[in-house]
């Protein structure tokens, strides 16, 4: 009867819309980036176990305190958190091979084809339970810089470039002549202590 | 030269624009299966501090999250402005982290466990003493890939 064709539905604006939709997904995907400092933490001793007193040269150790008013110690003397950084450095390399201040003990590293005096500092950080959070990421964070500073370093010295752009297995080769050593000791009340 | 004006002008024919919607649809299928939408409501104000040196996590589906920090203004009548652990979507205590470690493990391949990382995600102006019962209890479960969420400084970004 009749012969009228149905009108098609047009489409062209489906694209438009998925794209609407798409860019939605895109942005919300993109977001929720987490970042932050990676540690690891110490596996816990066995309850029956006796705490060993860990043989640790006492030159080889610096300890970095943050008491409950965020007062910052580094190896018992009072700093501001503006020169952690570069005494932490100090520590780690022993540029005058001072003998208060680690030794550094020739090792084979694997790739680097020669010995490397491999700094045996260690860092223990000491927090009180009064302690602010914002002051302790602070201090982590010089610690990481002043870590990140040298093996930046010591990759343009051996590589021509920076850390961050080196291939993942000379980065462990980096990793191994630079450790990061920082010990978040066992909690200790540094305020009762005193 | 005279090769490409010989032919006769004629309407070039246009593109057919019909397939670009499924082309678009399917991109927009790929998104929606691969992003993750944040599935718990955060019952914690959360600012967390800033550092320079933070590196990006790299593999998001073995994060499992902690969060501490005073309960949101909703909630502050109810719970106070004292400093809470949220686990998942409720108000925990630390002696219910072990449960909830226990959980994430399980929801993990077997293959994925050890990479596990926790991220604690902590307000600037909470004390350490509530984050060093925290720490202490990952250690007992031993869940020892942490990571302390920060921020990068507005003005390195």
């Amino acid at each position: 009867m009749s012969s009228k064709k149905t009108p098609g539905i047009n489409s062209t604006s489906t694209a438009d819309i998925a794209f609407l939709l798409l860019c939605y997904f895109l942005m919300s995907s993109s977001m929720g980036s987490q970042s932050g400092l990676s540690r690891r933490l110490p596996p816990m001793p066995a309850e029956n176990q006796q705490l060993e007193d860990q043989k640790v040269n006492r030159r080889n150790i610096i300890v970095v305190r943050i008491n409950s008013s965020d007062r910052l110690f580094a190896g018992s003397e009072p700093m501001d958190i503006s020169q952690l950084k570069d005494r932490i450095k100090v520590f780690l390399t022993n540029p005058n091979n001072d003998p208060d201040l680690p030794e550094r003990k020739l090792t084979a590293i694997e790739g680097l084809g020669e010995e490397y005096p491999v700094s045996q500092g260690v860092i223990s950080l000491q927090n009180d339970r009064g302690t602010s959070y914002q002051a302790y990421i602070a201090v982590q964070n010089e610690l990481v810089k002043a870590i990140n500073e040298l093996r930046d370093e010591f990759s343009l010295a051996r590589y021509g470039k920076v850390f961050t752009a080196l291939d993942e297995d000379t980065q462990e080769i980096v990793k191994d002549a630079i450790p990061q050593n920082i010990s978040e000791a066992e909690p200790v009340d540094i305020g009762n202590r005193r | 030269m005279s090769k490409f004006s010989k032919r006769p002008r004629e309407d070039a024919p246009g593109i057919s624009t019909a397939s670009m919607s499924d082309i678009v649809f399917m991109l927009l299928f790929f998104f929606m299966v691969t992003t993750q939408l944040r599935e718990t409501e955060n019952m914690v104000q959360v600012n967390t501090p800033e550092a320079s040196e933070v590196v990006k996590l790299v593999r998001k589906d073995l994060n499992s999250y902690i969060n501490i920090g005073p309960p949101i203004r909703s909630l502050q009548a109810q719970y106070g402005n004292e400093p809470r652990i949220q686990l998942n979507d409720a108000f925990r205590s630390t002696t219910d982290i072990r449960d909830f470690i226990a959980a994430e493990r399980e929801s993990r391949s077997e293959g994925d466990r050890q990479f596990m990382t926790v991220s604690i995600r902590a307000d600037q102006n909470v004390r350490m003493g509530i984050i060093t019962d925290v720490k202490q209890e990952l250690r007992r479960c031993s869940a020892l890939n942490i990571m302390y969420s920060a921020r990068k400084p507005a003005h390195l970004e």
